[in-house]
């Protein structure tokens, strides 16, 4: 291991070392990839309503559609390509889950360690506010706010955010008020520098370890608060399905045998769940101090 | 008479994923009863690892490759876990920098000396509290029932630190290492340690092996210095004679490094470069790359052999001024 | 040595516990509410001539750290000021910041002064950056050039902390708080974490820059030797007050405060000319918790000579011979 390489080079020497969590990777990228070139892969756009034939409804894998296609994976309740619907759905949840992730680190991230840099009465404030918010099931109150915003992709957006911000700004505050103690800050702060350099160029990205071991950790969440929440019928709408609005449709047809509408984008969902913990896995573990050799 | 404490040709390897560290590669020690040896060196220098390794306290990935320590005259190297549990506490104790190392935060003192006490021996719950009482006032802790009864994070850095030398002795061992125990304290109460562990070697006769950084420290301390330097050691002898005519250079360097010898203002003479990473050191002389006598001769390994008094691992040792 | 570079006039220092709002309530309810405060500096004056090194000695708690701070401006005073060339330090009102980088610190761990994720020349160009002392275009040359004046070689800038020894950091950190220009150096404890050998390294280092630079320092050690040999004149510190300040030679040779004649025999000497081993004579006693500090001279339960009138009345600092002050009731 060359010892000038950069922090993130040696991070990925150690990362490589490990064969599931490598695998994991790439199971994330091949899923990540095909979601994202989904048209490139899919026989049928499952949102051209104009395009769906309900006389293909309900097709079990490997029927041919009127189409002239094979449908891999069967069709849903209103005649789609489940194949096409899951690469589909794939990239909506993906899609939310990092955009919400996203927001939530950037919002969390910097609200906790302004709390912890600022302390005293302001720290107060917004670190009370979050743990009252952390009281409070996340799944409840992602519900509550996209019943009163409606369905749709950025109502979703929104709802995880609110929901999952708290966490990523109690992780900073913590990981914030330990870097906040240590000379280097000390030593920037007597030079002296602004507060907006220390906090953001100093304390910030001294915080990046377990806020990216939360941020993967909550990437999963959200794309499975996001099945939940479609499932429930309060995330996306039937026109435009994702995972858990395919899961909640094909929800009646499983006891009739109709087993694949539901079973094929569960299993869609589960496995990039588990890759994505599993990524997680690893990365925390290398970045716990406490298992660092 | 058998020494109270006698290595030979110790080695502790530790075995990382980059290459095997040779922390203590070949020490030889001899250590009376009564007597004080002092062990220095700088960090890296295997100072440490050497007390560990007497008390059998080496853990994975690190072992003891080869050597023998026996104290009493009993070998210690390879002795089960129980029978070095029977040995350890009992006859020979150790001393840490941090004396929570032995202290547990959520015990009382009393606690934690009772236990200690019948680790190795059946005792009364009277006679406990009787010794314990009677070890504390010999280490020079004026209240000592008030100290059995409090926590040790109720007790100032050097009163801990004398509860530790307290437990270390319950037992009348006939070794103690103490490894660097007044380097955190404040100078005022590091005299006071010292003051009274000098009293209590000369009375109890307890063979004390004092590893420290700080040649100063030892000089008045001990009676035998050995100087160690990337797992070996340098420079041995009487102390009086190894302070005031060192004869390996590094001992030299070192003495000459310590500020308050210089006059003020000036230059300290320094030893140039760093200590040298253990890991993959090139054969011969550890010492060579810093020292100003090193010739091509030094890229072989110097044997320890008697000069002057006392003993020295150089080829080019200093002459007697 | 003309005009004071450095004046502290009457600086205190208290921390408090923070007051929990539970507390506020008891205390509301009539409970009685335990007021921790550590005065860890307790109206303190000094000041250090231009081109001199002044020591500050002490045992833990004695607030030499907090007075550091508060010459560095990184700590505002509870009371007084410290002002640097008649100008304020830090603005004594409101979010008290620093108002001058004509005043740098270096600190005593170079494993945590240095932000791990800064490569070094980064770390070094920063300030000068944010200050307008170089542009983007010079900071290349300009980092070398602080580099190479502490021994390091300047293709080195490109390098993480994790890459470098003790030794190595404590010179970059170095390198970093001279990049400033300041006329002022504070030095808190700066090679107390490193072996020896380094340590004389360092040393050196610092006497050199000094004479180049024509640098004022405040170096803060509780390692009496290291101090001795540094600085032009000392100021030995207990829990708070300064007990006794003169030149350095004069104060090592003949020490009139009874505290510093304890310290001073209570340390290990290296005494390579002495024929075997000698008994240590430590003060005895312990240090006296910062909480709640003995009322009177500070020192009078650990001191032989303590009569009714210490345990009373705090000794003031008074002149006892030219540049010599010291605390205490009795010395002369």
């Amino acid at each position: 291991m060359r010892r000038d390489a950069s922090p993130f080079i040696r991070f990925w020497i150690e990362f490589a070392e490990n064969r599931l969590a490598l695998a994991a990777l790439g199971v994330v990228i091949l899923v990540v990839g095909a979601a994202i070139l989904a048209p490139l892969f899919t026989p049928q756009d499952p949102y051209d309503i104009g395009k769906l034939v309900l006389g293909d409804a309900r097709r079990p894998p490997g029927h041919v559609g009127s189409g002239g296609y094979v449908h891999l994976l069967g069709t849903d309740a209103q005649g789609r390509d489940l194949w096409s619907a899951i690469l589909y759905g794939l990239r909506i949840s993906i899609q939310i889950g990092i955009t919400a992730g996203a927001v939530a680190f950037i919002v969390g991230g910097s609200l906790g360690t302004i709390a912890a840099f600022a302390g005293g009465r302001t720290e107060a404030l917004i670190m009370r506010f979050i743990d009252l918010q952390l009281s409070f099931p996340a799944i409840l109150l992602a519900l509550v706010i996209s019943a009163i915003l409606g369905q749709g992709k950025w109502q979703l957006t929104i709802a995880l955010v609110a929901s999952q911000y708290a966490y990523f700004a109690r992780t900073a505050h913590g990981a914030a008020v330990a870097e906040r103690a240590k000379e280097y800050i000390e030593a920037a702060l007597s030079t002296p520098l602004s507060s907006r350099v220390v906090v953001f160029r100093h304390i910030l990205p001294n915080c990046m370890p377990p806020l990216i071991v939360v941020a993967t950790v909550q990437i999963a969440n959200a794309i499975s608060l996001e099945a939940t929440l479609s499932f429930l019928g309060l995330g996306l709408p039937v026109t435009h399905p994702s995972l858990g609005t395919l899961i909640s449709n094909g929800f009646q047809y499983m006891l009739s045998g109709r087993y694949w509408i539901s079973i094929y984008p569960g299993i869609a969902l589960i496995v990039l769940i588990l890759a994505v913990n599993l990524v997680g896995d690893q990365i925390r573990d290398q970045l716990n101090p406490r298992l660092q050799r | 008479m058998t020494a109270a404490l006698e290595v030979r040709g110790l080695k502790t390897h530790f075995f990382t994923r980059s290459g095997a560290v040779k922390a203590v590669d070949g020490v030889d020690l001899t250590i009376e009863r009564g007597r004080v040896l002092g062990l220095v060196g700088e960090s890296g220098s295997g100072k440490s690892v050497t007390g560990l390794s007497i008390l059998g306290l080496i853990d994975h990935p690190g072992r003891i490759v080869e050597g023998s320590v026996k104290l009493d005259g009993q070998e210690l190297v390879g002795l089960d876990r129980d029978a070095a549990r029977r040995v350890r506490g009992r006859r020979i104790a150790m001393i840490f920098q941090d004396p929570m190392m032995t202290l547990n935060p959520v015990l009382r003192v009393g606690t934690q000396m009772s236990m200690a006490l019948r680790a190795h021996e059946t005792v009364s719950n009277d006679t406990a509290r009787e010794r314990s009482v009677r070890a504390l006032s010999r280490v020079g802790l004026p209240t000592p029932e008030q100290c059995l009864a409090a926590y040790p994070h109720q007790l100032s850095g050097g009163m801990r630190q004398r509860v530790a030398i307290a437990i270390a002795l319950l037992h009348s061992p006939s070794v103690i290492v103490a490894d660097e125990p007044t380097t955190a304290l404040d100078v005022s109460i590091q005299g006071q340690i010292l003051q009274e562990m000098q009293r209590l070697g000369a009375e109890t006769g307890v063979a004390l092996v004092w590893i420290t950084h700080d040649l100063a420290v030892v000089s008045s301390l001990a009676h035998d210095i050995a100087v160690m330097y990337a797992g070996r050691i340098v420079e041995h002898g009487p102390t009086a004679d190894v302070l005031a005519q060192p004869r390996h250079p590094y001992t030299r360097g070192l003495l000459d490094s310590v500020p308050g010898e210089a006059k003020p203002g000036e230059k300290l003479a320094q030893i140039p470069g760093s200590i040298p990473a253990l890991i993959d050191l090139p054969p011969g002389c550890a010492f060579r790359a810093r020292c100003s006598r090193a010739s091509g001769a030094c890229e072989a390994m110097p044997e320890i052999a008697e000069i002057g008094g006392r003993l020295a691992r150089c080829f080019h040792p200093l002459e007697a001024a | 040595m003309s005009a004071p570079l450095l004046e502290l006039d009457a600086v205190s220092r208290r921390f408090s516990r923070r007051i929990s709002l539970g507390d506020r309530i008891a205390a509301k309810l009539g409970a009685t509410v335990e007021m921790r405060e550590v005065r860890a500096v307790e109206s303190v004056s000094l000041s250090v001539m231009k081109g001199e090194t002044l020591g500050l000695v002490g045992e833990s708690g004695c607030g030499k750290s907090t007075l550091g701070r508060i010459a560095a401006g990184i700590l505002a005073p509870s009371a007084g000021t410290a002002r640097l060339d008649g100008k304020p330090v830090m603005s004594e009102t409101g979010r008290r910041e620093k108002l001058t980088t004509r005043v740098q610190t270096v600190f005593q761990d170079p494993f945590a002064s240095l932000n791990p994720r800064k490569r070094i020349g980064e770390a070094i160009a920063e300030g000068p950056l944010a200050h307008g002392l170089i542009d983007r275009a010079g900071s290349r040359a300009y980092v070398a050039e602080q580099l190479s004046r502490v021994g390091l070689d300047p293709s080195y800038s490109s390098r993480f902390p994790h890459q470098f020894s003790g030794g190595q950091r404590q010179r970059i950190a170095i390198a970093r708080a001279l990049a400033m220009k300041p006329d002022l150096l504070i030095c808190d404890e700066p090679v107390a974490s490193l072996d020896v050998s380094i340590q004389a390294q360092v040393l050196n280092l610092f006497l050199d820059l000094r004479r180049a630079l024509n640098l004022t320092a405040i170096f803060i050690s509780h390692d009496l030797g290291v101090v001795r040999h540094l600085s032009d004149r000392v100021a030995i510190m207990y829990l708070g007050r300064i007990v006794e300040i003169g030149p350095a030679s004069e104060i090592y040779a003949a020490p009139k405060h009874p505290y510093t004649q304890a310290l001073l025999a209570s340390v290990p000497r290296l005494n390579r000319h002495r024929e075997g081993r000698t008994a240590f004579k430590p003060i005895a006693g312990e240090l006296p918790s910062p909480l709640s500090p003995p009322p009177g001279c500070h020192f009078h339960p650990r001191c032989g000579f303590a009569t009714e009138r210490c345990r009373s009345e705090p000794p003031q600092l008074r002149p006892l011979g030219p540049e010599r002050w010291a605390a205490c009731h009795l010395a002369e």
